[in-house]
């Protein structure tokens, strides 16, 4: 980090390159977004609509997960569980639903007001119990650290038999919301879209205030935001819960979109793929991650029907940004430097 | 009781080593360039299906742990110099998301060249049956000469890094990479050699493995997690804090996985303690790694003072 003032200084001293560029990422952007499902019906093909519904609820959690990675520098290298414990409320609670209709001597609701508040509440208070232990670490040791808690929920979940253990566990049905047919992947879709929509504008509220001035102070230099009079733990923990809501967020929607949870949800092979996500997108920035979202699952996709062995290719690929496009995707695309 | 507690440890010096073999190289490799390097465990796994490969097709052991440690070596040496080389000036993400694409890229180019049904490999007859050590506690040949093995490498890498030349240079470059650098040391080369020197070891890991436990697609990534927590555990950048590190963890699993359920079965009800014991037989070792960085948050023996 020592580089870092170096590195803004001149940020600010090259010319900044206008609203132009951006708006011409962000405009066509959020026209397909928002025509999708048109342009699917038109082409007869349905699964787009599926496939892009996967785009965005990755997008959610890549963006909570930047939110820590990108503005405060905390690799958290555990976010799956919080994408496991979101989707596994969900599935959790369908199940007692479905058995006996009550869980833990409550009665059972199938209603998203109740259902996803509960799921993302649980997972902000994981997200305060793991942040508060893994924040007294910093550097590689955070990184490892944070792994480890998400092992414990990994494996939590695989030992929980009750809940079908290894093989996770099927949901019925998506929870209702008052007037939407979330059954219908179409609303379902649209839903998703504002979800993401929302979740983006918070995020840029709070990484535009007060809050996020001081979170971008403490990632450029610790000792002269502390000297300012800044309590980076508050601050970073803070975060941490915030992104780890929007994670259980995250997978609360998976668990209504693929009616269907399991430990893998919660594996660190899932935290690779957000924190990739997020470096192949643009660390530190609000629609990187969206980018990256659409582009490693939407290449995903793609490789795999092309080849069997698409992991040959999509490997490479993932080197070659690192490699190439410095700044990742949106950095390239947008062309300015990631904020900091 | 005794003899299970004897058996256990046992177990727990053979994993430990295995683990040691590992999380040398990977703590030299971060110590010396702050690489994190996440392929480190495909190299194992290539190691072992190297071995099984050749074991199949010779019969010979020999031949299987030659192939284990030239694959291994040469896979890892090619790797360095395509892709790692390009990393070092980089910060940890670029590393971590580079290196992640470069497992994918190894699982399946292994499963490619291997195929996907994974070979089975035979204990070679010579380390076949088991030998009394106690009256009442007979012990396979297999896993004594594995700890064995693990324990002269571990010495002769001890002895490498402390007697020698080299391992001076290595000690000082995980130390200080610029000021070796300006004292007119090659550091790329003699990275690239620990590096090699890193990927033989895993194929010598893997190919104690391959005999034991199933060689399979994705055993690295596995033994990739709990060599990283062998690390962190020991210290990032230390060779002595590996080896402690190794053998806290070896011990701790070993052990756990004995101990646990028993403990478990005698103060819960039997079906809350047998959910509750494979969970927690599993997630012990993270547990005692979260625990030990919280009072110590540098690893128990960590490089630099």
């Amino acid at each position: 980090m020592s580089d870092s003032l170096t590195h803004s200084a001149a940020a600010a001293a090259a010319p900044r390159p206008g609203p132009g560029r951006r708006l011409v990422v962000h405009g066509p952007g959020l026209a397909i977004f928002a025509a999708m499902p048109a342009i699917a019906a038109a082409a007869g093909d349905p699964f787009v609509v599926s496939l892009f519904t996967r785009f965005l609820i990755y997008a959610i959690a890549a963006v909570a997960l930047d939110l820590v990675m990108g503005y405060g520098a905390l690799i958290s290298f555990g976010h799956a569980a919080f994408f496991g414990l979101g989707g596994y409320v969900v599935g959790i609670i369908a199940h007692h639903a479905a058995e006996t209709g009550t869980i833990f001597g409550l009665a059972t609701s199938n209603s998203a007001l109740v259902v996803w508040p509960v799921a993302i509440g649980l997972s902000a208070l994981l997200a305060l119990i793991i942040g508060a232990l893994s924040l007294r670490t910093q550097g590689v040791q955070f990184i490892m650290i944070t792994l480890a808690f998400g092992q414990m929920v990994y494996f939590m979940l695989v030992s929980l038999e009750v809940y079908g253990g290894d093989d996770g566990l099927l949901i019925m049905e998506r929870n209702t919301l008052p007037g939407l047919d979330l059954s219908d992947p179409t609303v379902f879709y649209y839903l998703c879209l504002a979800v993401l929509a929302c979740w983006l504008l918070l995020c840029r509220r709070l990484v535009g205030s007060r809050f996020g001035m001081v979170l971008r102070g403490l990632k450029q230099n610790e000792r002269r935001a502390v000297n300012l009079g800044f309590a980076p733990l508050p601050h970073r923990l803070a975060a941490f819960v915030i992104s780890g809501a929007g994670t259980g967020l995250a997978g609360v929607l998976w668990a209504n979109y693929a009616l269907y949870v399991s430990p893998d949800m919660a594996a660190w092979s899932k935290s690779g793929e957000f924190m990739s996500i997020v470096i192949l997108g643009g660390v530190g920035t609000l629609f990187g991650p969206v980018i990256g979202a659409a582009v490693f699952l939407g290449l995903e996709q793609l490789l795999a029907i092309w080849t069997e062995h698409w992991m040959l290719v999509m490997g490479p690929v993932l080197v070659a940004v690192v490699l190439f496009a410095r700044r990742g995707l949106y950095g390239f695309l947008v062309g300015e430097r990631s904020h900091d | 009781m005794s003899t299970l507690l004897i058996e256990q440890i046992l177990n727990g010096l053979q994993y430990g080593a295995m683990l040691f073999l590992l999380a040398s190289g990977l703590t030299l490799i971060f110590g010396i360039m702050g690489v994190i390097n996440l392929t480190h465990g495909s190299f194992y796994m290539v190691g072992a299906f190297c071995a099984a490969y050749a074991a199949t097709a010779t019969g010979s052991f020999a031949a299987a742990v030659l192939a284990a440690l030239v694959g291994a070596g040469l896979y890892g040496l090619v790797m360095e110099l395509v892709v790692i080389r390009r990393l070092y000036a980089r910060d940890h993400l670029d590393q971590v998301l580079a290196t992640f694409g470069m497992i994918l890229f190894t699982n399946e180019l292994v499963s490619v060249v291997f195929g996907r049904t994974p070979p089975f490999m035979d204990i070679p007859s010579f380390l076949t049956g088991t030998v009394a050590l106690l009256p009442g506690l007979s012990y396979p040949v297999v896993r004594l000469a594995f700890i064995l093995v693990g324990a002269v490498v571990a010495v002769g890498l001890w002895l490498l890094i402390t007697r020698t030349r080299i391992g001076m240079l290595i000690r000082a470059g995980a130390d200080d990479r610029a000021m070796v650098d300006a004292l007119g040391v090659d550091i790329r080369r003699l990275f690239s050699l620990v590096f090699a020197l890193g990927a033989v070891l895993c194929g010598l890991a893997g190919v104690m493995t391959a005999p034991l436990l199933a060689v399979e697609i994705g055993m690295g990534e596995r033994i990739l997690i709990t060599t990283f927590v062998v690390i962190v555990v020991g210290g990032v950048g230390s060779v002595r804090g590996a080896a402690v590190g190794a053998l806290i963890v070896g011990m701790i699993d070993s052990l756990g996985r004995a101990y646990i359920p028993i403990t478990l079965y005698e103060l819960l009800p039997p079906e809350i303690a047998s959910t509750l014991a494979a969970g927690l037989v599993s997630a012990s070792i993270y547990v005692a790694m979260a625990a030990i960085l919280l009072v110590r948050p540098r690893g128990l023996l960590p490089a630099r003072g």
